[in-house]
């Protein structure tokens, strides 16, 4: 189970560093989305990975702290996906407008031979 | 209860209590915005002051969010630096505020909100105690930064936020990364209670934590602008417009002191020295040549606060508290100076054709040919008169700022600094590389801006005198009135930052004061 999250975790990473450093803007951006899944998915990792074991305790009965996950990744993770969903949001914004000054998807805002 | 108590917490409810309200105000209603953010900044300066006094004491406020007690809950704490810092982002913001009042305010949407928003993001990450809320507090200020760097529109604007908010995403993402790791292995993010947990973790879980750390300061030099991750810098910021570059000058400090706090907290300023050292020297280097080499204004003064990055990061790989508080003293002067020469530059460059100070045969390589930025026509306030006398004269205290001459506080704090690092007796050879450094740092400046005054007040052949409005020369004149004031009396300032400086390199009160005595 380890070994499947670590390579998915680092074929999402690899892709999104290879797509980061192409350079039309809409293949930053979904490399940059890239990215952010594997990010995530590493937060959430650092947690363990373990089933059948809820977040939660119940109250009054008798806690058993290795029966349960940790909830504090979990709600990490929750916080960096809202805010990466907001500021990749606003460079959607940026690359369209640069699309429309400049007429162009390149990254410099003009073609290399240009 | 006690009204003191919930004083921490005033600089980061206040600017946003202030941006919200100002989001659902109608955009025709500037005058009314002006006053509210006018007022907001005068009371934001009032707490800052309130905080300064109240976080010079043995032991740090610290403020308990939902009065959850500290490794559990979130804390802010408001000990003398973060308290410092906060003063000088609160200097700056109503500097850029009463600056944009002659027209910068109107020239694009939700100017005042968004500086607002930057203000709160950066007092939150200077006062913040917990690792996880500090990304938090960075991810506000940066939001607010992109609106800001593209305030006015234009190509240009637009070219360079790109770059910036794409470099910045992919810093944030480190910021989790290392989060993370350090998170996996101390199981906590309260930075007092990692202060105290760090030293037990196993060996074998010292070297993760290590890297995780090293992940998470590389987030914080790319803001500091450090050599090779700080190429963005200076055509962010000479794009940016006035007012928002003059604020930028402390974004770049927050990733400073976001390494300082945490290095010397976490780390005890051992590990990694050598590295901030010679990152420091490679930055200083590469804004000497930068320096020398730029032909327009805005590109001068980023490599200056590039060459501010590059010497405070040098000063605090010694990890030794004399160096350090001349550092910080260094921090405040460089700040208050490059921030002025921003808002200067604009008012200088006002007279001149776009483009004028670029030799003839370069203006086509650095593309200079965009003309369609908003720059907003319309002016509001008195003219005054004498105008290039009074802009000469600020642009040669600037000078004298950035350069480090006499008798501006600049002199002072290099002084100080080079006083410090060759105090203990076998002076080290990297003790004379940063003289050495720091002395052509300054004979740079002195050539660079040289250089430019004189294309600028005395050989300008075709030039129109600008119209300048009082409400624009005051902030430039307060901000430097300010450091003159700090030449005068440097004594409390002094002792408050040594003060601070000394609390810094002695953790275990900052440790006490959060999670109290063992």
């Amino acid at each position: 189970m380890e070994l499947i999250v670590a390579l998915l975790i680092g074929t999402l990473a690899g892709s999104g560093v290879w797509l980061l450093l192409r350079p039309r803007t809409f293949q930053v951006i979904v490399g940059l989305s890239l990215l952010s899944y594997a990010v995530n998915l590493f937060i959430f990792v650092m947690g363990w990975v373990r089933g059948g074991r809820p977040p939660f305790v119940e109250p009054g009965a008798v806690v058993d702290f290795a029966r349960f996950a940790d909830p504090l990744p979990q709600a990490l993770v929750l916080t960096a996906i809202v805010i990466s969903f907001a500021t990749t949001a606003l460079l959607l914004v940026v690359l369209v407008v640069a699309r429309g000054l400049t007429g162009t998807d390149h990254v410099d805002g003009q073609e290399p031979d240009a | 209860m006690n009204w003191s108590e919930h004083l921490p917490i005033v600089p980061v409810v206040l600017p946003l209590a202030a941006g919200a309200l100002m989001l659902v105000l109608d955009e025709r209603r500037s005058t009314l915005k002006a006053a509210i953010s006018i007022a907001t900044l005068l009371l934001l300066l009032v707490a800052a002051l309130a905080l300064l006094r109240l976080a010079d004491s043995p032991t740090a406020p610290v403020y308990a969010l939902g009065d959850w007690p500290a490794p559990f809950g979130i804390v802010l704490v408001a000990d003398r630096l973060a308290a410092a810092m906060v003063l000088l982002a609160a200097v700056l913001g109503l500097a850029a505020m009463v600056f944009s009042l002659a027209r910068w305010h109107r020239a694009g949407p939700r100017f005042h909100s968004l500086l607002q928003f930057l203000l709160m993001g950066l007092n939150g990450a200077f006062l913040t105690g917990d690792l996880f809320n500090l990304f938090v507090f960075f991810e506000l200020l940066l939001a607010a930064s992109y609106g800001l760097a593209l305030h006015g529109s234009g190509t240009a604007r637009v070219r360079s936020s790109l770059h910036y908010i794409v470099i910045n995403l992919g810093a944030s993402l480190l910021f989790l990364i290392g989060v993370s790791l350090i998170y996996g292995v101390a199981g906590t993010l309260n930075l007092a209670h990692l202060a105290q947990r760090i030293p037990q973790t196993a060996a074998v879980d010292r070297a993760l934590v290590e890297a995780g750390a090293a992940v998470l300061f590389i987030a914080f030099l790319v803001k500091a602008g450090m050599w090779p991750l700080g190429f963005w810098l200076p055509s962010t910021y000479a794009a940016a417009s006035a007012p928002a570059a003059a604020l930028f000058a402390i974004l770049s400090k927050v990733g400073f002191y976001a390494v300082l706090r945490i290095w010397l907290l976490l780390f005890g300023g051992g590990v990694g020295s050598e590295l901030l050292f010679y990152g420091g020297v490679a930055t200083l280097a590469f804004g000497i040549i930068g320096m020398l080499a730029s032909q327009e204004l805005g590109r001068l003064a980023g490599y200056s606060l590039l060459v501010s990055s590059g010497t405070l990061l040098a000063a605090i790989s010694r990890s030794d508290g004399a160096v350090t508080a001349a550092a910080l003293f260094y921090l405040v002067a460089s700040t208050l100076g490059i921030a002025a020469l921003f808002l200067l530059i604009e008012l200088v460059q006002r007279s001149r054709e776009p483009g004028a100070d670029v030799l003839a045969v370069t203006a086509e390589a650095f593309g200079l040919a965009d003309k369609d930025e908003e720059e907003p026509e319309e002016q509001s306030g008195t003219e005054i008169p004498a105008v290039m006398a009074l802009l000469g004269l600020s642009f040669v205290c600037c000078a004298l700022l950035v350069a480090g001459l006499p008798p501006l506080p600049g002199f002072v704090a290099k002084f100080g600094l080079l006083a410090a690092v060759l105090a203990p007796e076998p002076i080290s050879a990297r003790a004379w590389a940063l003289l050495a450094l720091l002395t052509l740092a300054g004979l740079a400046a002195v050539i660079a801006m040289g250089r430019a005054g004189v294309r600028i007040f005395w050989a300008a052949e075709e030039r129109s005198v600008p119209r300048v409005r009082l409400i624009e020369i005051t902030p430039i004149a307060g901000l430097l009135a300010l450091c003159f004031a700090l030449t005068l009396a440097p004594g409390p300032a002094m002792r408050y930052l040594q003060d601070a400086a000394l609390a810094l390199h002695a953790p275990q009160g900052y440790i006490e004061s959060v999670l109290g005595r063992p």
